[in-house]
């Protein structure tokens, strides 16, 4: 019951901090809309995209690139939401949560829900306003893509807090941009469909591969239009168990993740 | 009846030494000031009792309960003032008083009374809807020394709580914490600042990790101002 009552309240803080701060929503939604309506239309005419599963005909550019438009979102805000626990401004608030008499690991899942839920309500504003310029889904792969968001955004946050508690380098949000986000987000089957990456180099795809954030990629893509990709989810439930383990063994009280601060 | 007991804690950065054996026992109902300068170790003994850090040697009993073995028990009985300001700016006073609450498990008309218990005390009740960005240092402090206390701890942990007042607020704040102290709280308060410590006080003097003096103000004077013995004690280096 305690546990529910923390829950709910770090829910709460997480979605009344959203409505207030309707400036950061409409930052977060500028980026994959410029992406969509800028970069994917000036891209649809060097693009050819044969028919890959789970697409049953030919699609253009934009369409392709819409869920890695999702990911970019969950991907951003994952590392967002978990670094600003490490800046000064979140320090005190993240004092605040680690000191209640709950397991970490329970206060530190919920502050991960809360993020992912508000990522997820970002990729409902951005899937609408695509649907408006024309790029529709199935109406069941807009059910089905609420879990595959669920299950990537953890990952990515999970990722984040694994960073914020580990890696002490990255004081600054441009640090993670150069190292973190723009490494995971093009080396991953977003822009570009994997075969079409082997043509350039087999290496290249095979890195690919093995970036989660292709997993969380490929499972909303699938979700999206009504089919599960198993495969991708067991790649992302594996990173997201792996990153979770590395967050909570950072934040370990005996570790530290304050030690920095020596 | 205890309130907090500190005994033989040590801490290190890598090779560092921050703390060196520490301990300290404080009865119920005791104001307490842990004095030293900046850098004498102050913030990791507040890192250690508040659980943020857990120590390789020593042991914390908060209430009777020890810190180490039963961490959230002892977290339950402790309320904390943080040097960082712990509010959120741009949701509402009552608000961050409930989600307070919450994080200590208490929800519903329970936390709705208890937090305006905590206003009415404050005489912010008029202005419980309002943005705590609107409210001027001095009535932050406070509210999260309200705040701190809506769990009803027996023991209150406040980190330099008077970091960037003016000297008015520094001096309401001060007077309203020794008050919470004679009303049977156990009160453990950081500071470099001497002024903010009465003569029946109890001062624990850190200096480098290690505890040089523990006594009462008034014995530990004598004759001349707390702060020159401070300064003398500590070599000087605080100013």
């Amino acid at each position: 019951m305690r546990w529910a009552i923390a829950l709910a309240a770090i829910l709460h803080r997480e979605a009344l901090r959203f409505v207030g701060q309707r400036g950061r929503f409409v930052a977060a939604l500028v980026r994959p809309l410029v992406w969509l309506f800028v970069f994917a239309a000036g891209f649809r005419a060097a693009l050819g995209l044969s028919i890959t599963p789970p697409y049953q005909t030919y699609i253009t550019y934009e369409v392709y690139i819409v869920p890695g438009l999702c990911g970019m979102i969950l991907l951003f805000n994952g590392m967002q939401s978990s670094l600003s626990l490490v800046y000064d401004r979140e320090m005190g608030s993240m004092r605040l949560l680690l000191t209640a008499p709950l397991p970490r690991w329970w206060l530190l899942f919920s502050k991960l829900l809360a993020g992912t839920l508000v990522s997820i309500l970002q990729c409902a504003a951005f899937l609408a306003i695509a649907a408006l310029w024309g790029i529709r889904a199935p109406m069941l792969g807009y059910v089905m893509v609420i879990p595959a968001l669920l299950l990537s955004g953890l990952m990515l946050g999970a990722l984040g807090l694994m960073l914020s508690s580990v890696i002490k380098q990255l004081e600054n949000f441009a640090g993670v941009m150069n190292f973190v986000i723009f490494p995971m987000f093009f080396l991953s089957s977003a822009l570009y469909p994997l075969w079409k990456m082997a043509e350039a180099s087999p290496r290249l795809r095979d890195l690919c591969q093995l970036n989660p954030f292709t997993h969380a990629v490929e499972l909303i893509r699938f979700a999206l239009y009504g089919q599960v990709n198993g495969m991708a989810a067991l790649w992302v439930t594996l990173a997201l168990g792996l990153f979770s383990v590395a967050a909570l063994w950072g934040y370990d009280p005996a570790r530290g993740v304050q030690n920095r601060k020596a | 009846m205890t309130g907090l007991i500190v005994s033989n804690l040590s801490y290190a950065y890598g090779a560092k030494q921050a703390l060196r054996d520490v301990s300290f026992d404080l009865p119920k109902g005791r104001f307490c000031a842990l004095l030293g300068p900046n850098g004498a170790g102050k913030s990791t003994l507040f890192n250690l009792l508040t659980g943020l850090f857990t120590a390789p040697r020593g042991d914390i009993t908060v209430a009777g309960i020890n810190l180490g073995r039963q961490p959230r028990a002892a977290l339950a009985r402790m309320g904390v003032v943080f040097q960082q300001p712990t509010l959120d700016l741009d949701l509402s006073v009552r608000r961050n008083l409930l989600y307070f609450a919450a994080l200590h498990g208490i929800a519903g008309p329970e936390a709705a009374a208890r937090a305006d218990a905590a206003l009415a005390q404050l005489g912010m009740a008029e202005r419980a809807g309002e943005k705590v960005r609107g409210l001027n240092g001095g009535h932050r402090r406070r509210m999260e020394i309200a705040r701190a206390l809506m769990h009803r701890p027996e023991v209150l942990l406040l980190d330099e709580p008077t970091v960037g007042l003016d000297a008015a607020s520094r001096a309401a704040i001060t007077a309203h914490v020794h008050a919470l102290a004679d009303a049977g709280l156990t009160v453990l308060w950081a500071t470099h600042l001497t002024d903010e410590v009465q003569d029946s006080d109890r001062v624990i003097l850190l200096h480098k990790g290690t505890v040089i003096a523990d006594d009462t103000a008034a014995a530990l004077r004598g004759a001349e101002a707390l702060r020159d013995t401070f300064l003398r004690l500590t070599g000087g280096n605080a100013a």
